[in-house]
C-alpha cells in the first residue's frame, strides 16, 4: 500500500505559499488589479472557496486567530467546515468574534463592525472578472482592463435603469478600485459596498476555480459605479433585527410558518450575539414580545 | 421560537457517519478490497488515473471506493492528493515507437508492418447480458504469443515517406514544456499546454465535442490512422548524471488521427494530425482527444473558426470536470444574502409596476422614465 503523505502547515507546501504570496504582492500594488495564480487543487471542490482557502494558507501564521462566515454567520456548512479545515491542517485558534480575528475568511457578507488595521478579510470568489457576464472571453476582458474600457458596463447599468428604472444590480455590485480598476467584490449584497471603501483593513480576493487574486490595500479608495442623475444606494430594511433590535445592517428574512409568518434577523450572527449580550433586545426577545409579522409595509424603504 | 440555525458541526460529523455507513453497505457481505478493484474493474481505474493525472493503479482504485463508484468524486480525491506531491522534473517524450504493444488497428490500412492486433477490446462483442458473470465462472486462460522484441512504426511515419502527412513538428530549442498545474492559463495555449489540458478533460465532454465534429460543427474529415495500447518506458534526464535512467513502465493508449486537408496559401495540400494520448487502456477518450486536438488547431491551419469544437478558450476552459462538477454544485451552498437582495428588489419593482397600473399608466413607459 502507497504510503499517503503528511501535510505541511496550513496544507500547502512552501513553495505554493511563496507564489501565491507573490501574486498577493502583485495584487496589492496594482488594487483591483486581477493576478493570474497557479491555483491549486484544494480538498475541497471548486466554488466552494478554494480561492480563499489559498489565500488564508498562504498568509497564516501559528499565532492567527481565523474567523471563518459565509453569508455572515459562522455556523453555517461551509463555514464550519473550511474553520474545521484549518484547525487540522494549521492547528490555529479559531474564533467567531470578529473584533478578536486576525484573519477572517468570508462568503457573500463583510461584518458589521468596522474591521482595524491589524485584520484581513479574505473573499472567497466565485467569478472574479466584473465584465464577464457582458463579454464571455479572458481574452477581450483582459484587453478592456488594460485599456480602461469600461464603456460597456456602464451601457449595462444604463440599460437597467431604461428598463427598470433603477439600476438591478442587488449583489456583486461592481466598483472602481483607486480611481483605475473596475473590480468584482465577489456577490456580496451591495449593501457591504461601501465598508470596502477607505477601509482600515486588508482586503484580499481569491478565486480557485477561475486562478485569480486580487486586492484592496487598506485605505484605498473604493466607488460603487453609478450615474449622476441615480446614485448608488444601498438596501434599507423597515424593521430593525427581530432579536437584537439592530438597525442599518443587513437582515436575513426568516420563514416562521406556512401562513406567511416571517422575521428579519441580522445576517451577521456575531454582530448580533454581541449587541444582545450588551443588553439589546429585539422585538421578538421583548418580554411582552410582539409577534413576528408579515411582509415589510409597502413604504418605500429605499427613498 | 426561531434560534439562528445551530450545530452545523454536529451535523456535518453525522452526515459524514451516515456516507460511511452507506459505502460500506451491508455487513454481511465481504468489503470489496482495492485489489480486486484493480483487477476487475480496471477501467474504471484507468479513466481515475488519467483525468486525475496521477498514474497510481492503488491510490485510484482507493478513491473508487472511496467515492463509492462516483468517478468524478473519485478522479477529484486524487487530484487533491496529487497536487501535494513535490515535483522532481519532467519525463523525457515517451517513445511509443518501442511500446510493448498489447492492441494496435489502424483503420487506414488493411494490413501495415506490425500488424493489427484486437488486443482485449469490447469491440465485435455482442452486447448481450452474460449470464455466467453472475456467478465466479471459471474463465479461460487467453491464447499469447510470444511477445516480438522491436519497433512498431507508426501510420504517420508510413505516410511521410510520401510526405502526403505533416511531420511531428518541432517545438523551438529554447521552448521549455509548459505546465498547467503550476502556471495559470493564458490564451491563446500553446499545443503542449492544450494538449495537457485535453489529457486531463473530461471524457465525456471530449466524446461529445468529438462528435459534434463528425456531425459538422467543425469537420475534420477524420480517420484513424492508429490506435495503440501498450507500456512504454518513462525516461528522465538527471542533470548530476547527465543521461537519461528508466523510471519504469506505463500503460497508455495513443490515437493518432489523420485528417483531410486541402492545403493553405502556406501548406501544400497534405493530410494532418490530430493526437490523443491517454493513461491505460482508455480508447474512447484518446479517440475523443485526438479529434478534438484536431480541431483546436483550425486557426494554426488557417481554417474557419464556425464551431464550438474549434474555440479553444470554450473547450479548454470548461474540459476540467473537477473544476466544472465544484461550480456547479457549488450552487447548494446557501445564497440567501444574495437571494434577500433579490426578494427585495423584486418586491419593490413589483409595488411600483401595481402602483402604476393602478393609477392607468402603462407600467413599463412609467419605468423607463
Amino acid at each position: 500500500m502507497t504510503e499517503l503523505a503528511t501535510y505541511n502547515f496550513a496544507y500547502l507546501d512552501e513553495q505554493t505559499k511563496r507564489m501565491i504570496r507573490r501574486a498577493i504582492l502583485k495584487a496589492i500594488a496594482i488594487p483591483g488589479y486581477q493576478v493570474p495564480f497557479a491555483s491549486r487543487e484544494m480538498p475541497m471542490p471548486y466554488g466552494w472557496g478554494t480561492g480563499g482557502v489559498q489565500l488564508t494558507a498562504a498568509i497564516i501564521g501559528p499565532q492567527d486567530v481565523l474567523k471563518v462566515i459565509d453569508q455572515g454567520a459562522d455556523d453555517t456548512t461551509n463555514a464550519v467546515s473550511i474553520r474545521a479545515f484549518f484547525q487540522k491542517v494549521a492547528n490555529v485558534a479559531v474564533t467567531t468574534r470578529t473584533d478578536e480575528a486576525t484573519i477572517i475568511q468570508t462568503r457573500h457578507r463583510i461584518p458589521e463592525a468596522k474591521l482595524g488595521p491589524n485584520q484581513v478579510l479574505v473573499y472567497q470568489v466565485p467569478i472574479p472578472e466584473p465584465l464577464r457576464y457582458l463579454e464571455p472571453r479572458e481574452t477581450e476582458t483582459r484587453k478592456m482592463h488594460a485599456l480602461e474600457e469600461y464603456g460597456l458596463m456602464h451601457v449595462k447599468l444604463y440599460e437597467d435603469i431604461a428598463r427598470n428604472g433603477r439600476i438591478a444590480t442587488t449583489y456583486a455590485y461592481p466598483v472602481k478600485v483607486a480611481g483605475r480598476y473596475v473590480m468584482d467584490p465577489s456577490p456580496t449584497p451591495k449593501f457591504d459596498n461601501p465598508k470596502m471603501h477607505l477601509s482600515d483593513a486588508l482586503q484580499l480576493f481569491g478565486a480557485g476555480r477561475e486562478k485569480r487574486i486580487y486586492a484592496v490595500p487598506p485605505y484605498t479608495e473604493v466607488v460603487s459605479l453609478d450615474f449622476e442623475d441615480h446614485p448608488f444606494e444601498v438596501q434599507r430594511f423597515d424593521k430593525p433585527c427581530a432579536l437584537c433590535g439592530a438597525e442599518q445592517v443587513y437582515l436575513d428574512e426568516v420563514i416562521l410558518d406556512d401562513k406567511g409568518g416571517r422575521m428579519f434577523v441580522c445576517s451577521d450572527t456575531d454582530f448580533c450575539e454581541d449587541r444582545r449580550a450588551h443588553g439589546h433586545v429585539g422585538p421578538m426577545l421583548a418580554p411582552n414580545g410582539l409577534a413576528a409579522d408579515g411582509l415589510p409595509d409597502s413604504k418605500e424603504a429605499a427613498e | 421560537m426561531y434560534v439562528a440555525v445551530k450545530g452545523g458541526e454536529a451535523a456535518i460529523a453525522n452526515a459524514h457517519r451516515l456516507l460511511a455507513d452507506r459505502r460500506r453497505g451491508d455487513r454481511s457481505l465481504p468489503a470489496v478490497g482495492i485489489d480486486q478493484i484493480v483487477a476487475q474493474l480496471a477501467l474504471a481505474v484507468d479513466r481515475v488515473m488519467a483525468e486525475a493525472s496521477l498514474y497510481d493503479r492503488t491510490l485510484a482504485a482507493l478513491a473508487v471506493r472511496q467515492a463509492r463508484g462516483d468517478m468524478i468524486e473519485a478522479i477529484f480525491l486524487l487530484r487533491a492528493y496529487r497536487t501535494t506531491l513535490p515535483r522532481f522534473g519532467y519525463s523525457q517524450p515517451l517513445d511509443t515507437v518501442a511500446m510493448k504493444i498489447e492492441r494496435r488497428i489502424s483503420a487506414t490500412y488493411k494490413d501495415l508492418p506490425g500488424g493489427q492486433l484486437l488486443g482485449p477490446t469490447f469491440d465485435y462483442t455482442h452486447r448481450l447480458l452474460d449470464p455466467s458473470l453472475l456467478t465466479d465462472e471459471q474463465v479461460d486462460e487467453p491464447m499469447q504469443r510470444p511477445a516480438e522484441e522491436g519497433r512498431v512504426m507508426r501510420v504517420s511515419e508510413i505516410l511521410n515517406q510520401e510526405g502526403l502527412i505533416e511531420g511531428d513538428g518541432v517545438m523551438p530549442v529554447d521552448h521549455e514544456i509548459g505546465d498547467l498545474t503550476r502556471e495559470p492559463l493564458e490564451f491563446p495555449m500553446t499545443r503542449d499546454l492544450r494538449l495537457q489540458a485535453l489529457a486531463r478533460g473530461d471524457e465525456g465532454f471530449l466524446l461529445a465535442l468529438g462528435y459534434s465534429t463528425q456531425r459538422g460543427y467543425g469537420r475534420t474529415h477524420p480517420f484513424t490512422g492508429e490506435i495503440r495500447i501498450g507500456e512504454v518506458e518513462v525516461e528522465f534526464e538527471v542533470p548530476e548524471l547527465g543521461f537519461a535512467v528508466s523510471l519504469g513502465r506505463i500503460q497508455v493508449t495513443e490515437c493518432q488521427m489523420v485528417n483531410q486537408f486541402k492545403g493553405s496559401a502556406k501548406v501544400p495540400p497534405q493530410f494532418t494530425r490530430g493526437y490523443g494520448l491517454v493513461f491505460g487502456q482508455s480508447e474512447r477518450k484518446a479517440m475523443a482527444m485526438s479529434l478534438v486536438d484536431r480541431a483546436l488547431r483550425a486557426e494554426e491551419l488557417g481554417e474557419d473558426i464556425t464551431a464550438p469544437a474549434q474555440d479553444e478558450e470554450f473547450v479548454i476552459s470548461h474540459s476540467d470536470n473537477v473544476q466544472a462538477t465544484g461550480f456547479v454544485e457549488h450552487l447548494k451552498l446557501p445564497h440567501y444574502v444574495d437571494f434577500q437582495a433579490e426578494l427585495d428588489l423584486v418586491r419593490r419593482m413589483r409595488r411600483e409596476f401595481e402602483a402604476a397600473r393602478d393609477s392607468g399608466m402603462d407600467p413599463m413607459t412609467e419605468a423607463a422614465e
